[in-house]
């Protein structure tokens, strides 16, 4: 089979994806687009993530320095890198979480044509275009499972409840969860189980109908029949947002991603792009020997 | 506001490939015209809430302020190494001082900690270890006699030690305080105990330890800053109080809180001076303590770090 194959050689990283098992309109769209290279409009339907000379530093502590790194409308970009180089510094730079944690980030990151740190901006309305995914699963424990879902709409001032509730069970949809959940749509979150959860999050961040899903290792809590069901859902999510992926997985990134930008640490412990580029470019033919060694699993 | 068709965009066979497009951007333009339109209202409510917050600071700090400054103020002028080290004297006859009062109430807290603190660290140990429905009973009636007021605890030990002794003590003072202490200090201990995480206990069982060992070498250490800090704070808390001492303390002038009721009440300018010189110092001894109790439990998890 070719995912045994993917699975035993990283090396040769398809270039479509072959498991895209759940056939559905926009699954079948997004592998003929994949195929045929041709890609929908970005700015009517998703946008680009582009980063140039992105550092970013916690008090003197510089965590990465220098990525630029474009996201491509529609496609998912996977960041990986062994721990500590600043893969997920990165992706919090782009949702700009880094404002109320201390961090500084230096360069300029768009969202589309939109600067994401302009003075004019409002951090709030920005992020309702990215949703974001967590390493744990974090339903919010005191809401059912419905309101969970619905949250960030009712955070952005949807209060019309037939809309609130036409938007969460689409977005429920859309996170293969309707069919598990349409009969407890009431009950706790935490009652799921913690792939369930997880897809739950993802739900959630949908509903607010992001132009961007940030996804901060949402499989690394998971066993693998979870983590297979999280990764149809990328690849039949990036039909309609731009996916970035924080994996530790190459063969995740191999499996579900269209490029892949490959973090290590420098010299000075400080993180640092090595290379990027299409996934199976990157991973059949790095240009950097570092990332070689990396991918080939020989350090890291 | 726009409504829009139930289509689940990931769903199958649902409309056409053109309406999916055009279905997205709508759903799209819908929740940013919300979080747009509606921003003004949010930031506005926000900057309320940040407006009724930084009102209530100084609402909440101003009390304390207001007291320490009047203590100080009052008191400062009474402070002299005389005050600390003289016995006091009857009203009109000056150079008297509190020292009785600091032994004594030195005395009470020391007898009330040697009774409670190591009771309190046992009722703790089982709380944690054999957690049940006796656990539950003795959590439960740990948090009603936290919230008995001191004067019952005071009328009790009355009835329990001095009447039937027929003698006023420090001892029947320092149960007082210990068992006002003592359901602080186990609710502060199995506290602390609860923040060691569940996996160290198992790495020390699994090790071979006997649940004794574990529960000293493993829970009591990695809970011990909060112990140490729960503990003194409790201290703190007894060594201001007034009421237990009222029954069984033989002379007023044998407790700084008793020295302060007294003192106040009477009609001489010279004894409310020494009562605002004690209530100085008794400010003083509880603030140390409690700064005593940041500091240790901030060095020993500096250590486990």
């Amino acid at each position: 089979m070719r995912r045994d194959n993917e699975f035993t050689d990283p090396t040769s990283g398809p270039t479509t994806n072959p498991q895209t098992a759940v056939v559905s309109r926009t699954g079948q769209l997004a592998r003929e687009s994949r195929e045929s290279k041709v890609r929908p409009d970005p700015g009517a339907h998703g946008a680009a993530v582009t980063l140039e000379d992105v550092s970013i530093t916690f008090g003197e502590h510089v965590a990465v320095r220098n990525v630029t790194l474009e996201m491509p409308a529609c496609q998912v970009t996977a960041l990986v890198g062994p721990s500590g180089c600043g893969k997920t510094s990165v992706l919090r730079a782009i949702n700009r979480l880094h404002d109320h944690t201390g961090g500084t980030v230096r360069g300029t990151v768009r969202l589309g044509d939109v600067d994401v740190y302009g003075t004019d901006v409002q951090p709030e309305v920005l992020r309702s275009r990215i949703g974001m995914v967590f390493q744990r699963a974090n339903p919010f424990p005191t809401m059912s499972i419905f309101d969970n879902v619905i949250s960030g709409l009712r955070f952005n001032g949807v209060r019309n409840k037939r809309l609130l509730r036409q938007m969460g069970v689409a977005a429920l949809h859309n996170a293969a969860l309707w069919d598990i959940v349409k009969d407890r749509l009431n009950q706790p979150a935490h009652r799921l189980s913690g792939g369930q959860q997880q897809r739950l999050c993802i739900a959630r961040a949908l509903a607010v109908e992001p132009e961007v899903l940030l996804m901060d290792e949402p499989c690394s809590a998971l066993d693998p029949v979870a983590t297979a069901k999280i990764e149809d859902l990328i690849r039949h999510l990036s039909s309609e947002v731009t996916i970035a992926l924080v994996t530790h997985n190459m063969f995740q990134a191999a499996r579900v991603s269209d490029n892949v930008a490959v973090f290590l640490l420098g010299e000075d412990r400080v993180g640092e792009l090595v290379e990027v580029g299409p996934t199976a470019r990157v991973f059949d033919t790095p240009d950097d020997a570092r990332t070689k060694a990396y991918v080939t699993g020989h350090v890291g | 506001m726009s409504t829009i068709p139930n289509v689940q965009v990931g769903a199958a066979g649902t409309g056409p490939e053109i309406g999916l497009v055009e279905e997205l951007q709508r759903r799209r333009a819908l929740v940013r015209d919300s979080a747009r339109r509606s921003i003004r209202r949010r930031r506005i409510t926000g900057r309320a809430m940040q407006v009724i917050c930084l009102i209530a600071v100084p609402i909440g700090v101003a009390p304390l302020v207001a007291l320490v400054l009047a203590t100080v103020s009052k008191g400062a002028g009474a402070l002299s190494a005389g005050f600390l080290l003289h016995a006091p004297t009857p009203p009109g006859v000056p150079g008297g001082g509190i020292s009785t009062a600091i032994v004594g109430s030195g005395e009470i807290v020391a007898i009330a900690i040697a009774l409670a603190v190591p009771v309190g660290l046992f009722v703790a140990l089982f709380l944690f270890e054999r957690p049940g429905t006796i656990a539950a009973a003795i959590r439960f009636s740990a948090d009603v006699l936290s919230g008995v007021p001191s004067i019952i605890i005071g009328i009790f030990t009355y009835a329990v030690f001095v009447e039937r002794f027929h003698h006023f003590s420090n001892l029947a003072a320092g149960f007082a305080l210990g068992v006002l202490m003592l359901p602080i200090m186990v609710r502060a201990n199995e506290e602390a105990m609860r923040t060691v995480s569940v996996d160290l206990w198992e790495a020390g069982v699994s090790l071979g330890a006997r649940r004794s060992r574990v529960a000293r070498s493993v829970v009591l250490r990695g809970a011990l800053p909060g112990v140490v800090s729960g503990n003194l704070l409790a201290v703190a808390r007894g060594v201001g109080e007034t009421a237990p001492l009222l029954f069984t303390v033989a002379s007023p002038t044998f407790a700084m809180t008793l020295l302060i009721f007294n003192d106040a009440t009477e009609p001489f300018p010279d004894a409310q001076r020494t009562a605002w010189g004690t209530a100085l110092v008794l400010l003083v001894l509880v603030l140390i303590l409690s700064v005593v109790a940041r500091m240790v439990a901030w060095i020993l998890n500096r250590k486990a770090r």
